[in-house]
């Protein structure tokens, strides 16, 4: 039996225009594509499981655990988003490390194993140097590398290819799926590109207007031609 | 061009001949050695000490009151702090003064409650411990405003990335908080430092004495009371040396603050909700409150006891009141009309494919003499036209022209801040495109220049406005029976212990310049976005 990671139950959330409600369920050890358009409220279904914005009615659970009142921080997740993961100001190691310590209290321990995860991402003896200095996917590495710390189950990532040009992008879902691969957890991601989805993902949620409005096996996904939103999306 | 040029040589015409008049002094005779030398060690100690202190202080209170106002971002009444912390600085030193004698001073509000508790010793507003309580309420909500809109540059990832991670309030502010602040210092520091090394006003109403003046004061006492021109000359020429090498001083270690006003927008973050940090935001915003808004509030409630009606009938009212409106809006339209010429020849001489040497040293003094003004402050330029005018008669029939011309060049880097940048964007706008469709001469200037540029040097203009009517460092060298503008009203009123009629006056003056620099403000927000 296939244990469920993550089940939002009748969960509603209001700003200003417009309220979003989110239904789904979610198997663990799966990579999971979000897809929709901008505005559809994919990043609010992230800041919703991550514990920044918190539903107005509803449940999150996430290992059967009611999340309610959980802040971001004591929930299983880890979250990259498309840029300013890293502290411009800090260098390398120093932001791996608060993936340990939030306190920053490291050990030699702790900081041979800020090396290792910075060799599993391809970017050993790079700990020294500033976020500024590195390319746009070095730092998305810094990240990948600083949740790869944390060990959490789940890994939200928020477009985290977006910045990239097209060589990096392949090379980054390699990555990704190595780590998939090695860890075991699981990891949504949300993603404007067909390529992406049909690379990694087993799997497809897809929004419109704040609604979850297709939750499909990928395979199936792209077979589908009943719902305009999601043709326009396949292009 | 040629006007530009002219607005140029007027300005440092303008300049020269005060300090030319006080050089020309100067070389005769000069016997008055050790004794100038020990007191001027006494006086640049003293405006150093102050400054420095001033300084600490301000920045010290400002860190957690801007941490406060980040943290909490939306609790009631959030807009009006952030209102409150504006305030300070379109409300004339005099009547700021006015206000802190209310609260701090031997009969105010403070003392009154220490007696009540029993306490004896009353708490003194003269002296150093004024002149600091008084750069505080001026320079603290700067500091405050600079820091907490360095706080909302943060990107937004940056506070969800450490709730994520579960970093603490004490980890959130070493490593996000702190190094954005320790950024910002120098450059903060610098600009307070600068403020309160040159400031007249405060210390003359609040030294109460010699043991605690500052050079400006000094160079004003020394003409005004002991007529000592060899002194004012050498505090004059200490005085340039001092703002001299501390804008180098600035230019080389400190970065200007970054412009950006706080958007009022509220950033969404989550450390600040544990209710220990709270209790600990909400004691420093209600302390800041205190110190900034009391005063306020001591001068409206002050003000509304005076007799008002009598006052404002009273015919040396009038004239007070017909002389400043005639010496700040011909100032502040003196000032505006020569700022913008200036930044229009500035441009004009660059745009030519190849500047020659001519014109781009040219536009290079222009760039140069608006911060170049910083260096001479209103007392020095009115000491030296004191000097020069003395030959000519009674120097109070020159008065007005030269206060006017003194505060319309004291506005001049402030106008020029405002100004630069909107005629820029407004040339990149629309300079080719009017070009080409041939739009030019007075044409242009109703139809592409006058609406685009309105709102800018409206701002320009109000403020400027706003300075010389609040201005006391400029009149103070001046003032007469026949030349009495309304701080120098407000001054005498206090120095005769009218204290009613100086409260009454205080609440009008005030209520004056806050409502042109609100006036000015307004303008600066982005349309259809409401604070």
């Amino acid at each position: 039996m296939i244990s469920t990671a993550l089940a939002l139950r009748g969960v509603e959330i209001s700003f200003d225009a417009t309220t979003l409600a989110f239904d789904c369920t979610i198997a663990a050890g799966g990579i999971v594509a979000v897809a929709g358009a901008s505005g559809s409220g994919k990043s609010t279904l992230f800041n919703v499981i991550a514990g920044f914005e918190p539903p107005d009615r509803g449940e999150v659970r996430i290992f059967g655990e009611e999340m309610a009142g959980r802040p971001p921080a004591e929930r299983p997740v880890s979250v990259i988003f498309q840029e300013h993961n890293l502290f411009a100001h800090l260098d390398v190691a120093t932001n791996v490390g608060f993936g340990i310590s939030a306190a920053l209290r490291l050990g030699a321990a702790e900081r041979m194993k800020v090396e290792d995860a910075l060799s599993r991402v391809g970017l050993a003896g790079f700990g020294s140097r500033l976020p500024p200095t590195l390319s746009g996917g070095e730092r998305q590495r810094v990240a990948l590398a600083r949740a790869f710390v944390r060990h959490r189950p789940i890994l939200l990532l928020d477009e985290p290819f977006a910045a990239l040009d097209p060589g990096l992008r392949t090379e980054m879902r390699s990555l990704i799926r190595d780590l998939h691969q090695e860890e075991g957890n699981t990891i949504l991601m949300i993603t404007h590109h067909p390529d992406d989805v049909r690379a990694l993902a087993e799997s497809v949620i897809f929004l419109d207007q704040g609604r979850i409005i297709a939750h499909d096996e990928t395979a199936r996904f792209f077979e589908r031609r009943d719902i305009p939103a999601i043709s326009r999306f396949l292009g | 061009m040629a006007a530009g040029g002219f607005a140029l040589g007027g300005v440092l015409l303008f300049i020269g001949l005060a300090a030319g008049s006080l050089l020309a002094q100067s070389t005769g005779g000069n016997d008055a050695g050790p004794f100038l030398d020990a007191y001027i060690w006494r006086i640049t100690r003293f405006t150093l000490l102050q400054a420095g202190l001033s300084t600490l202080f301000s920045v010290l209170l400002a860190i957690p009151v801007a941490r406060a106002l980040a943290r909490q971002a939306s609790f009631p009444g959030r807009i009006w702090m952030l209102r409150l912390l504006a305030l300070p600085l379109g409300l004339p030193a005099l009547v700021g003064a006015l206000g802190l004698i209310e609260i701090w001073g031997r009969q105010g509000l403070l003392n009154r409650v220490l007696a009540a508790a029993g306490l004896e010793q009353p708490v003194s507003i003269y002296g150093l411990s004024g002149i600091l309580i008084a750069h505080v309420f001026f320079n603290m909500p700067l500091a405050a405003r600079l820091m907490l809109a360095g706080i909302e540059r943060i990107p937004a990832e940056y506070w969800r990335t450490s709730a994520n991670l579960g970093m603490s309030a004490f980890a959130i502010f070493r490593f996000i908080e702190w190094p954005v602040i320790r950024g910002l210092l120098p450059g903060i520091a610098g600009l307070v430092f600068m403020l309160c090394a040159t400031s007249f006003t405060l210390v003359l109403t609040l030294g109460g004495g010699p043991a605690a003046s500052t050079i400006e004061v000094a160079i004003y006492q020394a003409l005004r009371f002991d007529f000592d021109p060899p002194r004012a000359i050498a505090l004059a020429a200490l005085q340039v040396a001092l703002t001299g090498a501390l804008l180098l001083v600035l230019k080389l270690i400190a970065p200007p603050p970054p412009e950006g006003e706080t958007s009022g927008k509220s950033i969404r973050r989550s450390d600040g909700a544990s209710s220990l940090s709270r209790l600990a935001d909400r004691v420093w915003l209600v302390l800041a409150a205190g110190l900034v808004g009391l005063p306020f509030a001591a001068i409206a409630y002050a003000g509304s006891k005076a007799d008002l009606f009598r006052l404002l009938s009273e015919p040396v009212f009038h004239r007070a009141l017909a002389m400043s409106a005639t010496i700040s809006v011909l100032s502040a339209v003196i000032s505006v009309a020569v700022t913008a010429l200036m930044i229009r020849t500035e441009s004009l001489a660059l745009a030519q494919r190849r500047p020659g040497m001519t014109a781009r040293f040219f536009a290079g003094a222009i760039g140069a003499s608006t911060s170049f003004i910083l260096l001479i402050p209103p007392v020095v330029l009115g000491a030296g036209w004191f000097l020069l005018l003395r030959p000519f008669g009674d120097v109070a029939r020159f008065a007005p022209a030269v206060v006017v011309a003194i505060n319309a060049l004291m506005a001049l880097p402030f106008v020029h801040r405002v100004l630069a940048p909107a005629m820029a964007t407004h040339a990149v706008r629309t300079g080719r495109l009017a070009a080409s469709l041939g739009i030019a001469g007075f044409q242009r200037l109703l139809w592409i220049d006058w609406p685009g540029l309105r709102k800018p040097l409206f701002v320009a203009f109000s403020f400027a406005m706003a300075l010389s009517l609040g201005d006391l460092g400029a009149v103070a060298l001046f003032g007469s029976q026949d030349m009495v503008t309304l701080p120098y009203l407000l001054y005498s009123r206090m120095g005769s212990y009218r204290t009613a009629d100086a409260a009454g006056l205080a609440l009008f003056l005030g209520l004056l310049c806050l409502v042109l620099t609100v006036l000015g403000t307004a303008g600066e927000e982005p349309e259809g976005k409401g604070a």
